[in-house]
C-alpha cells in the first residue's frame, strides 16, 4: 500500500505546469488585539495533474487555505494565480467561471447536502453548471447514471431518495459522482475520508485516484493523516501554525523528514502490533 | 414533512394549545351564523345589566295567568329591605328608639321589621332628624306595610275622566308561561352602552385575531427579510441592518407604538391601521434571531456547495437557508401574533387603539369597561370574560409554540 504507485505518467514525460500558485498568501481573522493569523505568508505551486497533500494538525490553517483557494473567503494578503494568471473573482460571473474549474469535497458528507432536496437536484445542478440544461431528459439521465455507476451507485435506486436516507460512505461517493459530472481542473478534497469508516475510506481514495486518471485533474488533498498523504500523493506540504514548514515529493518528506514537526507527525502514526507509548505521543 | 406534522400533533402541549385556539376560532366563525344581530346594537337603555334572561313586564302583566302554589324565592319584604335600607332602620332603632345594638340583627328581615313596627309611629315627631329624613322614614314605613300585605299588585287604568280604575289584580300566586311573553337572554349581561356582551365579545375576538395576524405577518415578514439579508450578506449590509435593529430595540417599542398611534390621528386608526402599526414596531427581535440563525447556517458545507454550484444569492437564501429556519420562523410568527393581540389590548386601554364605532376589539371592550367603572361597581361580566379570552388566546398560542419547539429541538423533549 505504501508504494508510490500513483505517479501520474504525464509528470515524467513533460515539464510540470503550475495550475494553482500562491505568493505570500495570508489570512488574518479578527481585528486589533484579537487577531488570529490562520494562514501566514505561504508560497506554493501546485502542478497540473498532481496529487498534493497538505498535512497538519487541527488548527494549522489547512481548511482556511482551502477556502481561500476555493474563493469562499477573501485573502488578507498575497495573490493566487490560476494557470499562470492572477485569479480574478471580482464579479459573480467571474466567480462562476472560476468555480467551473475548482470544486470541493468536504469533510462531513452529512452536512454537504441540503436535506430538503432529493439527490437528483445535486446532480442536476452539475449538469446545469456545465451548460447541459436543455439537453433531452434521456441524455441527462444517461449522464447521471454513468456518474453514479462510476462510484458504484445505482442511479435508479437513488433518484427518489433524500440525502439522509444514504449512509455516510454512499453520500461521499455521490460527492465524487458530482465531481465526475463537473469535471473540474482542480479538486479540493478537505479530509474527505475522516468521517468515514476504514472500509469505505479505501474505496473512496481509490475512486479519487481513478477519477484523477480519467480526467487528469489536480487533487489538493487536505488531511491530518500523514500515512494517508504518503499513500496517495505526489507532493506533500507540511503545515504548522499557518506556515509550510516542509514540502517536497512524498518520498522525500516522509522517508527523510527535515523539520521537527514532520518527524513528530510521522512518529504519531499508530502502528498495528506496536504498543502505544502514550507518554511519547502526548509529548 | 408528513412525518413532522405527525410528530407535531403527537406533542401534547401543541395539541392542547391547538384545540383551545381552534375552539376560539370556530366560535368566532360559527357564532355569527346563528346570531346575525349587529354586535354593537345598543339594546339596553342603561349601563351594565346583569347576565340573565329579561322578560317583558307589560306582557307578563297582561298575558294569561296561571295560579301555582309553589314556594317562591322572591320575597317582597326582602326586595324592599336592601342593605342601605337595613342600615337606615338600624340607625333609627339605635338613635331614636333607643333599642340596644345587640338586639338588632340586620340579616334577619322578619325580626328587623317587627322591631320597626314596635318602635316606629308615623305620627311621632322624632328628635334629631331632618324633615327630609322624617319623610323618607314615613315612605319606608308605607313600603314595608305594603310589602307585608298579601293582596298582590293592583293594575289600574285611567278612565275618560282621568280617574284611576282598577283593571287587574296580580296575586302572589299568579304565574305566566315564559313562552307567552317576549324574553331576551344576555348570557354575559350588557355593557356600558347596553350592548350584548357575548355577541360583542365574539365580534371583538374576531377583530383582535385579525389585528394579531396582520401584525404578526408584517413583523415576521420584515424581520425575516432583514434577518436573512443581514445574516447572509454580512459586512456592511449586516452592520447597517443591525444598527437600525438595535436602534429599534433600544427605544421601547411601546413608546414608538404610542407615538405612531397618536400621530396617525383618530380618523385613520382602523383595525388594519392598528395591525400595521403594531407590525412595524415589533420586528426587531425577529430580525435579530433570524440573523443569528442564518449566520450559523451560512458557513455550512451545503451552502458552500450551493455557492460553488453557481447559484445566486437569492436562490441560496430561499432554497438552502430558509427551509432550515422555516420551523423557527413559524414559531416566531406564532409569538408575534400573540404579542400583537396583547399590544392591541394595551394600546386600546390607553385610548390609542382602533378609533371605531363599527367594530369592537378585546382592548376596546376593556377600555369601555374601565371608563364606565365596571370594575368599581361590580359589573364583572363587562371585563372578566375579555380578560379570560385574551389570556386563553395568548396561552394557546404560546402552548403551540412550546409544543413546536419541543418537536423541532429534540433536546427540549422531556
Amino acid at each position: 500500500m505504501a508504494t508510490n504507485q500513483n505517479q501520474s505518467p504525464k509528470q515524467n514525460s513533460t515539464e510540470p505546469k503550475p495550475c494553482l500558485s500562491g505568493r505570500g498568501l495570508t489570512k488574518v481573522f479578527g481585528v486589533g488585539k484579537v487577531q488570529t493569523v490562520a494562514v501566514d505568508h505561504v508560497d506554493f505551486d501546485f502542478n497540473e495533474g498532481e496529487i498534493i497533500s497538505i498535512v497538519g494538525e487541527s488548527g494549522s490553517g489547512k481548511t482556511t487555505l482551502s477556502k481561500m483557494l476555493l474563493g469562499l473567503i477573501s485573502t488578507t494578503e498575497g495573490t493566487i494565480e490560476y494557470q499562470g494568471k492572477p485569479r480574478d473573482i471580482s464579479t459573480n460571473a467571474k466567480k462562476k467561471e472560476y468555480w467551473k474549474n475548482i470544486q470541493p469535497i468536504f469533510q462531513d458528507p452529512f452536512s454537504s447536502y441540503n436535506i430538503f432536496y432529493k439527490i437528483d437536484a445535486v446532480l442536476d445542478d452539475c449538469l446545469n453548471m456545465r451548460g447541459f440544461k436543455n439537453l433531452p431528459e434521456e441524455q441527462k439521465i444517461q449522464m447521471k447514471t454513468e456518474a453514479c455507476s462510476f462510484v458504484n451507485l445505482k442511479y435508479a435506486e437513488l433518484t427518489n431518495k433524500y440525502p439522509f436516507e444514504l449512509s455516510g460512505g454512499q453520500m461521499q461517493r455521490l460527492m465524487i459522482a458530482r465531481i465526475f459530472l463537473l469535471k473540474p481542473k482542480i479538486l479540493m478534497a478537505d479530509e474527505p475520508t475522516s468521517m468515514i469508516d476504514a472500509c469505505s475510506r479505501a474505496t473512496i481514495l481509490d475512486m479519487l485516484l481513478k477519477l484523477r486518471d480519467e480526467i487528469n485533474m489536480t487533487i489538493i488533498f487536505i488531511t491530518h493523516d500523514i500515512g494517508l498523504a504518503y499513500y496517495i500523493s505526489d507532493k506533500v506540504y507540511i503545515m504548522e501554525h499557518g506556515k509550510f514548514v516542509e514540502s517536497g515529493s512524498a518520498e522525500d518528506v516522509i522517508i527523510n523528514p527535515q523539520a521537527d514537526y514532520t518527524k513528530r507527525l510521522i512518529s504519531d502514526v499508530p502502528k498495528i502490533y506496536e504498543k502505544w507509548d502514550l507518554d511519547t505521543v502526548a509529548n | 414533512m408528513k412525518n413532522t406534522i405527525k410528530q407535531v400533533f403527537h406533542s401534547g402541549k401543541f395539541l392542547f394549545g391547538f384545540i383551545i385556539f381552534m375552539l376560539i376560532l370556530l366560535t368566532v366563525i360559527i357564532y355569527p351564523i346563528f346570531v346575525t344581530a349587529d354586535p354593537l346594537a345598543m339594546l339596553g337603555q342603561g349601563n351594565f345589566f346583569k347576565p340573565g334572561t329579561y322578560a317583558s313586564i307589560e306582557e307578563s302583566a297582561l298575558s294569561k295567568s296561571y295560579t301555582l302554589q309553589i314556594p317562591k324565592e322572591f320575597s317582597k319584604l326582602e326586595a324592599v329591605l336592601d342593605i342601605e335600607t337595613r342600615a337606615e332602620i338600624q340607625q333609627f332603632l339605635i338613635n331614636q328608639a333607643g333599642v340596644a345594638e345587640s338586639e338588632i340583627d340586620v340579616t334577619d328581615a322578619e325580626g328587623l321589621v317587627s322591631l320597626w313596627k314596635a318602635n316606629y309611629d308615623q305620627n311621632t315627631k322624632y328628635a334629631g332628624l331632618t324633615t327630609a329624613k322624617r319623610k323618607a322614614l314615613k315612605r319606608l314605613d308605607n313600603e314595608i306595610t305594603a310589602a307585608m300585605k298579601d293582596s298582590g299588585v293592583i293594575i289600574a287604568e285611567k278612565d275618560e275622566e282621568g280617574n284611576l280604575k282598577q283593571s287587574k289584580v296580580i296575586k302572589d300566586t299568579d304565574y305566566v308561561n315564559i313562552k307567552d311573553v317576549t324574553t331576551k337572554t344576555f348570557v354575559l349581561g350588557t355593557d356600558n352602552f347596553g350592548r350584548d356582551v357575548l355577541t360583542e365579545l365574539v365580534a371583538a375576538t374576531k377583530s383582535s385575531l385579525k389585528i394579531g395576524l396582520l401584525a404578526g405577518l408584517i413583523a415576521t415578514a420584515i424581520g425575516l427579510l432583514l434577518g436573512l439579508l443581514a445574516g447572509y450578506m454580512g459586512g456592511l449590509a449586516d452592520n447597517i441592518i443591525i444598527f437600525i435593529t438595535n436602534l429599534f430595540t433600544v427605544i421601547p417599542s411601546f413608546v414608538i407604538l404610542i407615538l405612531i398611534s397618536y400621530s396617525v390621528g383618530d380618523s385613520a386608526r382602523g383595525i388594519a391601521m392598528v395591525g400595521i402599526i403594531i407590525g412595524i414596531t415589533s420586528w426587531p427581535w425577529t430580525t435579530r434571531s433570524v440573523r443569528s440563525q442564518v449566520i450559523s447556517l451560512r458557513n455550512r458545507d451545503h451552502v458552500n456547495l450551493s455557492k460553488l454550484s453557481g447559484h445566486s444569492m437569492f436562490r441560496i437564501i430561499f432554497t438552502d437557508i430558509l427551509p432550515y429556519i422555516a420551523s423557527y420562523v413559524v414559531m416566531a410568527m406564532i409569538l408575534q401574533i400573540s404579542s400583537g393581540i396583547l399590544a392591541e389590548a394595551q394600546l386600546s386601554m390607553i385610548g390609542l387603539g382602533p378609533a371605531t364605532t363599527k367594530t369592537a376589539t378585546l382592548g376596546l371592550m376593556m377600555q369601555w369597561a374601565m371608563q364606565y367603572s365596571a370594575h368599581l361597581n361590580g359589573s364583572w361580566w363587562a371585563y372578566f370574560p375579555v380578560v379570560i379570552l385574551i389570556a386563553l388566546i395568548s396561552f394557546s398560542l404560546n402552548l403551540m409554540n412550546t409544543g413546536l419547539d419541543q418537536v423541532f429541538n429534540p433536546q427540549l423533549r422531556d
